[in-house]
């Protein structure tokens, strides 16, 4: 240090009498992010912990229920160990009958990534302030998201009637498919966390399609316009590409493991 | 105690309490104090008043979110209060709400449309809490003032914003356990629920796991506590300095503290289950994280004392709170030592040891930093002082009381004398404690009453208090800057730009004993140290 480290200093300090303006500074956003996007990404980040904490309950639950020993075409239904996915979920719309396992999900899956697809557009758009193709790639969103929940509907229907051939009770009854308290495929538990979760999920995806329907009525009306801005879609995208990623471990956790 | 019959009817028959409402009681006792009055009361109020005020700024980053978490937080209250009007009573499967006391509406008579109505209430609490959340966030991120670095924030902001942040990351866990509870309650799963048996019948509910519910509970259960005290230790810690006419000891020890604790708060949750039937190594890699704790608890207990440590000392009502709130932090926290510890809490657990540790460490001492806050940024909040005669007594009263009641709890509880008992006549070992629960019922009295001057005073100051002057605490901070009672947009003309650190105080040769932030270098020749330390921050 060549400087002395008393009060007076060796040299003149010149303080000018503007403050300081870094990124941290004040002032300013350190983030390049507005206020509401900033306060979108705090709430996915929340929102990604009440998610995760039902997917550890579904881990801690499974891991208490027994696993089926022996290879997968001996397998059969028993609320003694937990079943396997591509067992349950086999039946396609309008193919009845067939095997088909993981088809029809994996086909929803597809559909809820394209919709994230058409989203990104939905924000390129908004950046180049064409309000015509907003609304156009808005309105895409839209229809896989509703074809997504309708998907969803069938999915849950056919878990709800489940199979023909059911599941032989110990007191001689036959029972068929599935609800919260009982289930044909195995342990109660797997149809109340795939009811609960898989609902959660689409409880988002429904409200991430309000969301956009009135996002697309803003645009239409010219409200973002009028704002200079299309900021609107892109915290709407944040949300829904979350509601996406949240999709993708809900898939790996109740269809694939 | 005939004489309350008329008020509580059938919970009180022949003047004797019902245990089911006893249950009842202890149950709202903790809900309302945890969250409606100390996470709302010092993080929802503070964070909303001061933080736009701290950091300068014209308001919260959406005063429309700060809307609707108020209306959330008064719909939630609202709730919470009616339940304690139903004919069946209010919850009464304590605070934490274990299944599968709470997921069994037939379990006790608390158990039916009170626990329902405690969740609800609870749902829409979480959602104030998140909403309030990120606005405090977002505020402290994008709006603090040009020149207002990280590093030149208030300690109250820091302890704010990172309160936030924790309540952020562990409130929707809670809300997450609440819905399967709800869906336990009402909907027929087995989410938390497996192989009961009630009044002679087998419940269809199979395969769920009540320690389950313990982990989420919990996740959110301990951070809560942090959630609770760190705003409190951020006001300390500017009341202490401010008061003592010192900067406050090892600023960035602080921060590195408060963030230390944020951090180890989200990995500690099982010390709450150490007799829950975990395994044991599970039990004792949370027994060495929680024991960590109390390296940043220590941190900031020695700045404390190290920032009074020759001070210029005011004894205002604030800086008394203050200091008791040290004060009792200390006397809670050694006994977080002994309970942290595994082995000693399967002896204590369940017992008024407990009790007296959290009431202590995290339920007076939050108190006492709301005090102090109360105290010190009355003149802010409407534009008068709050009377330092009252305030002196309305300290001594409860600062005594608090340790005359929860001293003696240690004696009780080391003996093994269980807490969320009706009633121990029962238990004749336990007979010999009734001298010494009569006293604590008698300190306790003191304590409550006691609360009564500081009510009394603040609505009284709030009409007939001593008009404040614009800067009564000689204190640095930007919130005095503005007019005494700030209007829309907190600041008339422009916002001020800050310089400097909050800390400025008794700088050698320096003027005046305090340096506002908003006071650029080049006006303070005669105090500044050389150009690279001033600026290195």
């Amino acid at each position: 240090m060549a400087h002395s480290t008393t009060l007076e200093s060796s040299s003149t300090p010149i303080y000018a009498d503007a403050p300081r303006t870094g990124t941290w500074d004040g002032g300013n956003e350190p983030f390049k992010a507005s206020y509401g996007k900033l306060m979108m990404w705090f709430f996915l980040l929340s929102d990604a912990f009440t998610f995760g904490a039902f997917l550890t309950a579904y881990g801690m639950i499974r891991h208490k229920h027994g696993v089926f020993v022996g290879t997968a075409d001996k397998f059969f239904f028993s609320t003694a160990h937990w079943p396997i996915p591509e067992k349950v979920f086999n039946g396609f719309p309008g193919l009845h009958g067939m095997d088909l396992p993981l088809a029809f999900v994996a086909l929803m899956t597809m559909i809820l990534i394209f919709s994230s697809v058409t989203m990104v557009l939905a924000v390129e758009a908004g950046h180049r302030m064409d309000k015509a193709d907003v609304q156009k790639w808005l309105l895409w969103t839209i229809l896989f998201g509703a074809m997504f929940l309708s998907s969803q509907a069938w999915e849950w229907s056919h878990f709800i009637g489940g199979s023909e051939k059911g599941l032989l009770m110990a007191d001689g009854s036959v029972m068929h498919g599935a609800n919260l308290a009982t289930n044909e495929y195995g342990p109660p538990l797997f149809a109340d966390l795939f009811f609960f979760i898989t609902g959660f999920h689409g409880t988002h995806v429904f409200s991430g399609v309000c969301l956009l329907v009135w996002c697309f009525i803003a645009t239409t009306n010219g409200t973002f316009e009028k704002r200079g801005h299309y900021e609107m879609v892109e915290k709407i995208g944040l949300y829904w590409h979350f509601v996406d990623l949240v999709w993708v471990f809900v898939f790996t956790f109740f269809y694939l493991v | 105690m005939d004489w309350l019959q008329p008020f509580l009817g059938k919970w009180i028959e022949g003047g004797k309490l019902n245990p089911e409402f006893y249950l009842s009681l202890v149950t709202m006792h903790g809900t309302i104090m945890v969250f409606f009055v100390l996470t709302a009361g010092l993080s929802g109020t503070f964070s909303n008043f001061l933080i736009p005020l701290q950091v300068g700024a014209r308001d919260m980053a959406s005063g429309f979110m700060n809307m609707l978490s108020y209306w959330f937080f008064f719909l939630s209250s609202i709730i919470m209060f009616a339940s304690l009007f139903l004919e069946t009573g209010p919850a009464a499967a304590g605070w934490t709400i274990y299944p599968p006391l709470s997921a069994l509406p037939q379990a006790i008579s608390g158990s039916g449309m009170g626990m329902t109505m405690w969740l609800v209430s609870m749902v829409f609490f979480i959602v104030s809490q998140l909403l309030g959340g990120v606005n405090y966030v977002t505020t402290v991120i994008n709006l603090r003032t040009r020149g207002l670095s990280m590093s030149k924030l208030p300690l109250t902001i820091w302890a704010f914003f990172l309160t936030a942040i924790l309540g952020i990351l562990s409130f929707p866990v809670l809300l997450s356990a609440a819905l399967l509870l709800v869906f336990d309650r009402s909907f027929g799963t087995s989410f938390f629920l497996s192989d009961i048996y009630i009044a002679g019948q087998a419940l269809h509910n199979q395969g769920g796991s009540p320690v389950l519910f313990q982990h989420l509970f919990w996740f959110l259960g301990h951070p809560e506590v942090y959630i609770v005290i760190m705003p409190a230790m951020g006001m300390v810690s500017e009341i202490l300095s401010t008061n003592s006419r010192k900067p406050i000891f090892g600023y960035r020890a602080m921060i590195g503290s408060l963030i230390g604790i944020s951090l180890l708060s989200f990995v500690v949750w099982a010390h709450h289950m150490f007799v829950t039937g975990m395994n044991p190594f599970l039990g004792s890699v949370f027994m060495f994280l929680t024991l960590i704790i109390a390296v940043p608890s220590g941190v900031k207990v020695f700045n404390w004392l190290a920032t009074l440590w020759r001070g210029n000392i005011r004894f205002t009502a604030a800086m008394l709170f203050s200091i008791g709130f040290v004060s009792l932090f200390i006397s809670g926290g050694l006994t977080g030592i002994i309970l942290g510890n595994a082995t000693l809490d399967i002896q204590m657990h369940n017992t008024y040891f407990v009790v007296a540790h959290f009431h202590l460490v995290m339920g007076s001492s939050a108190f006492f930093g709301l005090f102090a806050g109360v105290y010190h940024w009355f003149p802010k909040m409407f534009g008068r002082m709050m009377d330092e005669k009252l305030g002196y007594i309305h300290f001594w009263l409860t600062f005594i009381g608090v340790y005359l009641v929860f001293m003696p709890m240690h004696y009780v509880g080391i003996a093994g004398f269980p807490r969320r008992y009706y009633s121990w006549t029962g238990f004749d070992a336990f007979s010999q404690f009734a001298d010494l629960n009569k006293f604590i019922s008698a300190a306790a009295i003191l304590a409550f009453f006691a609360q009564f001057i500081f009510i009394f005073n603040f609505f009284y100051s709030i009409f007939r208090g001593r008009r404040a002057t614009q800067n009564p605490w000689n204190s640095t901070t930007l919130e005095w800057t503005t007019p005494i009672v700030p209007g829309h947009g907190n600041w008339p003309g422009e916002i001020p730009a800050v310089y400097r650190w909050p800390y400025d105080y008794s700088k050698p040769g320096a003027e005046t004993d305090f340096i506002p932030q908003n006071v650029p270098y080049s006006q303070t020749a005669s105090s500044n140290m050389p150009y690279e330390r001033e600026m290195e921050d």
